[in-house]
């Protein structure tokens, strides 16, 4: 797979970055021409996953966040986000739909989010390790989702 | 967000702008504030205006609806783009809140 481009982003965990990074990555992607429906699917699949190395992965406390997008040949963009924080002991629990452990005002929907609006979701992760979530989507598919 | 009520007892919150983490926490402040302060009989949250939202934008719903319950107020959801409804509907909340697929039904 030939790598056409690539971006790498580090912010620290603040909220205010949320719209930052989604943003910062649909720009990136814009370049590859994706369809509109394509760069919000996207764009909201990122916002969850920044969204939980806020949350969850520093909560009370504030670290880096690294996010590097890349476009491969065919139309494939792959988006990295990586988090040095608390790491997850059950992805598969983390990953169940309406699980969460950040009360009532979180839907428990983010990695469902994540899943539903990509092409691929890998979540690696291990306590006191950090998480590392990457997205795959194929551009400009027929069979994409 | 801007605030209507009617003289039915409902009130309507019209959502504007993106809706995630960061500047949901803001919107359930004025949102529950108004709650407290109309105690409507009816809560329609309208979504025409929100140009971006994620899960943030179900959480806001879900606890929007259940402090609206606590005083037997019913809440319904309207003017969602495709996307969002597509997040709406994988929270399961249709058991909950009413959803329009226009921008402004009565709901009366």
């Amino acid at each position: 797979m030939k790598k056409l481009n690539e971006m790498k982003l580090t912010i620290p965990s603040r909220s205010v970055n949320e719209g930052f990074a989604r943003s910062a990555v649909a720009a990136f992607t814009a370049l590859a021409d994706p369809t509109v429906e394509e760069l919000g699917d996207l764009k909201t699949a990122v916002s969850e996953a920044v969204t939980n190395c806020i949350v969850h992965a520093y909560r009370d406390t504030c670290g880096r966040i690294k996010i590097d997008a890349a476009l491969y040949e065919g139309g494939i963009i792959k988006v990295r986000i990586k988090d040095f924080g608390c790491g997850i002991a059950d992805i598969e629990k983390a990953m169940t739909a309406l699980y969460t452990t950040a009360g009532e005002e979180r839907s428990g929907l983010g990695f469902t989010v994540m899943e539903s609006f990509t092409d691929k979701l890998q979540v690696r992760s291990a306590p006191g390790r950090g998480t590392t979530v990457t997205l795959t989507k194929y551009l400009n598919r027929k069979d994409a989702k | 967000m801007k605030i209507e009520t009617a003289p039915n007892g409902r009130l309507t919150l019209r959502l504007t702008g993106e809706i995630d983490h960061h500047s949901a926490a803001a919107m359930r402040k004025t949102a529950d504030a108004a709650l407290i302060r109309f105690r409507p009989r009816e809560l329609v949250l309208d979504f025409s205006d929100v140009s971006f939202m994620d899960s943030s934008g179900v959480g806001f719903v879900m606890g929007r609806s259940k402090r609206a319950a606590a005083f037997d107020c019913k809440t319904a959801v309207c003017g969602l783009k495709e996307r969002d409804r597509r997040i709406m509907k994988l929270s399961g909340l249709e058991s909950l809140v009413a959803f329009y697929t226009d921008e402004r039904k009565e709901t009366t």
